[in-house]
C-alpha cells in the first residue's frame, strides 16, 4: 500500500518534472527541472530494489550530466527563447500525429503475448538476487557475461573523443602558452637590468 | 575465461587503432604518412590473422561473437576494401593539405567496428558494432571542417544516421520484449517454424530492425542521406564509404535475416522485395540526369545494394552465394571507379564533372581503358565480371520462384546501363577539353590495374571465388 502510493508519487513528479522541462521559459529552470526528473526516476529504482543503478543515476546524471547542461546554458549566448518560436503553433500538429502514434501502438501492443518461455530466458543470465547484493549482480554481470559488450562500448566512448578531438581542436597560431620550463630556466641577469639614476635626471 | 581466439583479429585491430593514435600524439607532426603506413600493415597483419581462422562455425563471449564461413570471407573483404582506401586516399589529402594523423586511426577503428557487426550473434554486440563504425564514419564524413559541404554532409549524416539507430533500437526491445532474449541462436529457436505466424509485435519490430539496417546499407526508402552525403565528403572519404561500410553492413543485414528470423522469411520476404525492387528502380532512373559523378556514383551504388538484396530476398544458400559473389565484384569495380575520380585533377584542382572526362582515351588511353572496363562492368555487360555477378543472384531469385524481381532487375540494370555507357561515351567520343594531370601516382596505378585484372580475370578463371562464396554462404545455413 505504502509502496504503491510511493510509486505513485515518484512517478506522478518525474511526468510533471518532464513536462516542466519542456514547457519552462528559462533555460536554466529546465535543467533545474531536469535533475527534479532523474532523482525521482532515482527513486523509481529504489523501489525496483535496484539500488545501485538508483545511486549511479544521481551520482552522474545530477552531479556530472546536469551540472555540465547548466554550465553550457550559462555559458553559451544563445537566445534559447528563439528556438522555441512557433512552438505553439506546431503544438496541434504534433499533438494529432502523437495520438494517432500512440492509438496504433496501442493497438498492436493491447495484445502483447509473450514467447512460451520468454521469462526463464530473460532471467537466465542474471545471478541469484537473494544471494548477492545488486552491485555484485551487476559486476558479475558486466566484467564476465558482458565483458565484449563492456569493450566494445569503451571503444566507442574512444572514437567519440578521437572524433570531437579531431573536428574542433585547431591549433591556432600566436597563441601565447605557459612553457613552464621556459619559465624556470628565466634568470635574473636575462630580465633584470640594474642601472644607476642619477637624482633628478630619470632614465 | 573466455576463448579469445576467435576474435583475435578484432583484438588485435583494436590494440593497432590505440598504436596508431600513440604514434600520431607523440610524433607531433601532422602528416599521415608514418599512421597511414601503420593502418594498412594493421589490415594486412588483421586478413592473415582472420585467414587463419578456420571456416568452422565457433562463437565466444558467452554467445555474443561468431565466427564462420561467413565472417571470413566478409571480414576479408572488408579488410581488403579498407586497406586500399587509406592507400588511395593519402596521397588526395595530402595534395589538398588535410592530411591528419587521426584518418587512418579512425579508419582502423571504423574497421573494427564492421568487423565486429560482420561477427554479432546477439542484437547488443550488433549495435554495439554498428554504432562504433557509424561513429568513425559520421567524423570521417566531416572530416574537411573547413569546407561547408563536407560539414552539412557530417551533419546530415549524423543525424539521420542517429535516427536509424534509433529505430533498430526501437525494433530490437520490441523483440525482446516478445522473447525475452537478444541472442541469435535463443531467437532462432523461439521463431523456429511451427509456432505459426508470430505476434504482430514482433512482425513491427522486425519491420523497424529491417529499417535500420537498410538505412545503413542506403537501400530506398532510407536513402535519401546518399548523394548528399557522398558528395560533400572528401572523395577518398566516399570511397571508403562506397565499399567497405556497404559490405559490412550487408553481411550484418544478411546475418540477421537469415540466422535468427530465418523461420520467419515468408513474414519479412515481402519487405525485402520491396527495397530491393524500389533501390534498383531508384538507382537506375536518379542516375540518368547526374552531372556530379560522385552524386552519379552513389545513385549507382543504392542500385548496387537493390541488385545484392535480390539475394537476401531468396534467402537461401544459393541466394547468399550470389551477394557474396556480387559484393566481391563490386568491391573492385568500385575501388577501381574511385582511383580514376580521385585521379580526376585539372592543374591541382580537383574536378567532379562527368563532362570533365571528356576525351580521357586520347589524353591518357590507359586510364580509359580501366574506366571503360568498370563501367561496362557495373552495367554488368557480359563477358566481364559485373555481369557475373548479377547472373548469380538472377539465377538465384528464378530458381527460388521470384521471377519478378529478377525480370525487374535486369530491366533496371538495362535502365541504368544507359549511364553507364554515358561515361564511356564522354570518354571516348568527346573532345578533350584539358587534361588530367599526370602522373597518378604509382600506388592509384597500381590499383587501377589490379582491379581492371581482377574485373577481367574473373571471367576466365571464377572457380576461385564462386567455390569460396559457396562454401562461405553453406556455414550460414547450417550445412
Amino acid at each position: 500500500m505504502i509502496q504503491a502510493l510511493v510509486f505513485y508519487m515518484f512517478a506522478a513528479i518525474a511526468v510533471a518534472g518532464g513536462v516542466m522541462v519542456i514547457s519552462a521559459r528559462n533555460p536554466v529552470h529546465s535543467v533545474l527541472f531536469l535533475i527534479l526528473v532523474f532523482f525521482n526516476a532515482a527513486g523509481l529504482f529504489l523501489l525496483l530494489g535496484a539500488e545501485f543503478l538508483a545511486m549511479v543515476l544521481v551520482v552522474v546524471y545530477v552531479g556530472a550530466v546536469a551540472v555540465l547542461f547548466l554550465f553550457v546554458v550559462m555559458m553559451l549566448d544563445i537566445n534559447f527563447l528563439r528556438f522555441r518560436e512557433g512552438f505553439l503553433q506546431y503544438l496541434p500538429t504534433g499533438a494529432l500525429v502523437g495520438l494517432v502514434l500512440l492509438v496504433e501502438l496501442a493497438l498492436v501492443f493491447g495484445t502483447w503475448t509473450f514467447a512460451p518461455d520468454a521469462a526463464s530466458v530473460s532471467a537466465a543470465p542474471a545471478p541469484d538476487v537473494a544471494a548477492v547484493s545488486n552491485t555484485e549482480a551487476l559486476g558479475r554481470l558486466i566484467y564476465t557475461d558482458y565483458f565484449y559488450l563492456f569493450q566494445a562500448a569503451g571503444m566507442v566512448l574512444l572514437v567519440a573523443m578521437v572524433g570531437a578531438i579531431l573536428l574542433t581542436l585547431r591549433s591556432r597560431p600566436g597563441v601565447r602558452k605557459q612553457d613552464i620550463a621556459r619559465q624556470l630556466a628565466r634568470r635574473k641577469e636575462d630580465t633584470l637590468e640594474v642601472r644607476k639614476v642619477p637624482s633628478g635626471g630619470g632614465i | 575465461m573466455p576463448n579469445l581466439m576467435p576474435a583475435l583479429p578484432e583484438i588485435f585491430l583494436a590494440c593497432a587503432a590505440m598504436a596508431i593514435l600513440m604514434l600520431g600524439v607523440f610524433r607531433k607532426k601532422d602528416d599521415m604518412r608514418a599512421t597511414a603506413t601503420l593502418a594498412v600493415v594493421a589490415f594486412a597483419v588483421t586478413a592473415l590473422l582472420v585467414s587463419g581462422l578456420g571456416s568452422e562455425r565457433t562463437t565466444t563471449f558467452g554467445g555474443m561473437f561468431v565466427i564462420d564461413g561467413f565472417a571470413v570471407f566478409m571480414k576479408t573483404l572488408v579488410l581488403v576494401a579498407s586497406g586500399l582506401a587509406v592507400v588511395m586516399s593519402v596521397g588526395f589529402l595530402e595534395r589538398e593539405e588535410i592530411d591528419r594523423f587521426e584518418y587512418p586511426a579512425l579508419m582502423v577503428l571504423a574497421t573494427l567496428g564492421m568487423m565486429m557487426m560482420i561477427s554479432a550473434n546477439n542484437l547488443m554486440s550488433l549495435y554495439l558494432g554498428l554504432e562504433l563504425q557509424s561513429l568513425s564514419l559520421y567524423v570521417m564524413a566531416a572530416y574537411q571542417r573547413d569546407s561547408v559541404r563536407a560539414s552539412e554532409a557530417g551533419l546530415k549524416y549524423f543525424v539521420l544516421g542517429a535516427l536509424a539507430s534509433g529505430m533498430l533500437l526501437y525494433g530490437a526491445s520490441l523483440i525482446y520484449g516478445f522473447a525475452g532474449s537478444t541472442d541469435f541462436e535463443v531467437l532462432a529457436r523461439t521463431f523456429a517454424g511451427g509456432h505459426g505466424a508470430p505476434h504482430a509485435g514482433v512482425i513491427v519490430g522486425i519491420v523497424f530492425v529491417v529499417a535500420g539496417l537498410a538505412f545503413k546499407v542506403s537501400a530506398v526508402p532510407f536513402h535519401m542521406w546518399t548523394p548528399d552525403v557522398y558528395e560533400g565528403a572528401p572523395t577518398p572519404v566516399t570511397a571508403f564509404f562506397s565499399v567497405a561500410p556497404k559490405i559490412a553492413a550487408f553481411a550484418l543485414f544478411v546475418r540477421v535475416m537469415v540466422g535468427p528470423f530465418g523461420d520467419l522469411a515468408d513474414q519479412w520476404r515481402q519487405v525485402i522485395v520491396f527495397i530491393s525492387l524500389a533501390s534498383m528502380i531508384l538507382g537506375a532512373f536518379a542516375a540518368i540526369n547526374q552531372t556530379n559523378i560522385k552524386r552519379l556514383m552513389a545513385y549507382s551504388s543504392i542500385g548496387h545494394v537493390g541488385y545484392g538484396l535480390i539475394g537476401l530476398a531468396v534467402g537461401n544458400a544459393a541466394g547468399i552465394r550470389g551477394v557474396l559473389i556480387y559484393f566481391a565484384i563490386y568491391l573492385f569495380m568500385n575501388i577501381g571507379a574511385f582511383a580514376v575520380i580521385l585521379s580526376m585533377r585539372q592543374k591541382g584542382r580537383m574536378v567532379e564533372g562527368i563532362e570533365d572526362l571528356a576525351g580521357l582515351s586520347k589524353t591518357s588511353p590507359m586510364m580509359a581503358l580501366a574506366m571503360a572496363i568498370f563501367m561496362f562492368s557495373m552495367a554488368g555487360i557480359p563477358p566481364l565480371a559485373g555481369f557475373w555477378g548479377k547472373f548469380y543472384v538472377f539465377m538465384a531469385a528464378i530458381d527460388a520462384g521470384l521471377v519478378t524481381l529478377a525480370v525487374i532487375g535486369v530491366l533496371a540494370s538495362v535502365v541504368s546501363a544507359f549511364y553507364y555507357l554515358r561515361i564511356i561515351k564522354v570518354m571516348y567520343f568527346d573532345e578533350p577539353v584539358e587534361s588530367f594531370d599526370r602522373p597518378i601516382g604509382r600506388a592509384m596505378g597500381a590499383i587501377l590495374a589490379v582491379s581492371a585484372i581482377v574485373i577481367v580475370a574473373f571471367t576466365v578463371v571464377p572457380s576461385p571465388l564462386v567455390t569460396e562464396a559457396e562454401a562461405a554462404a553453406s556455414t550460414l545455413f547450417g550445412e
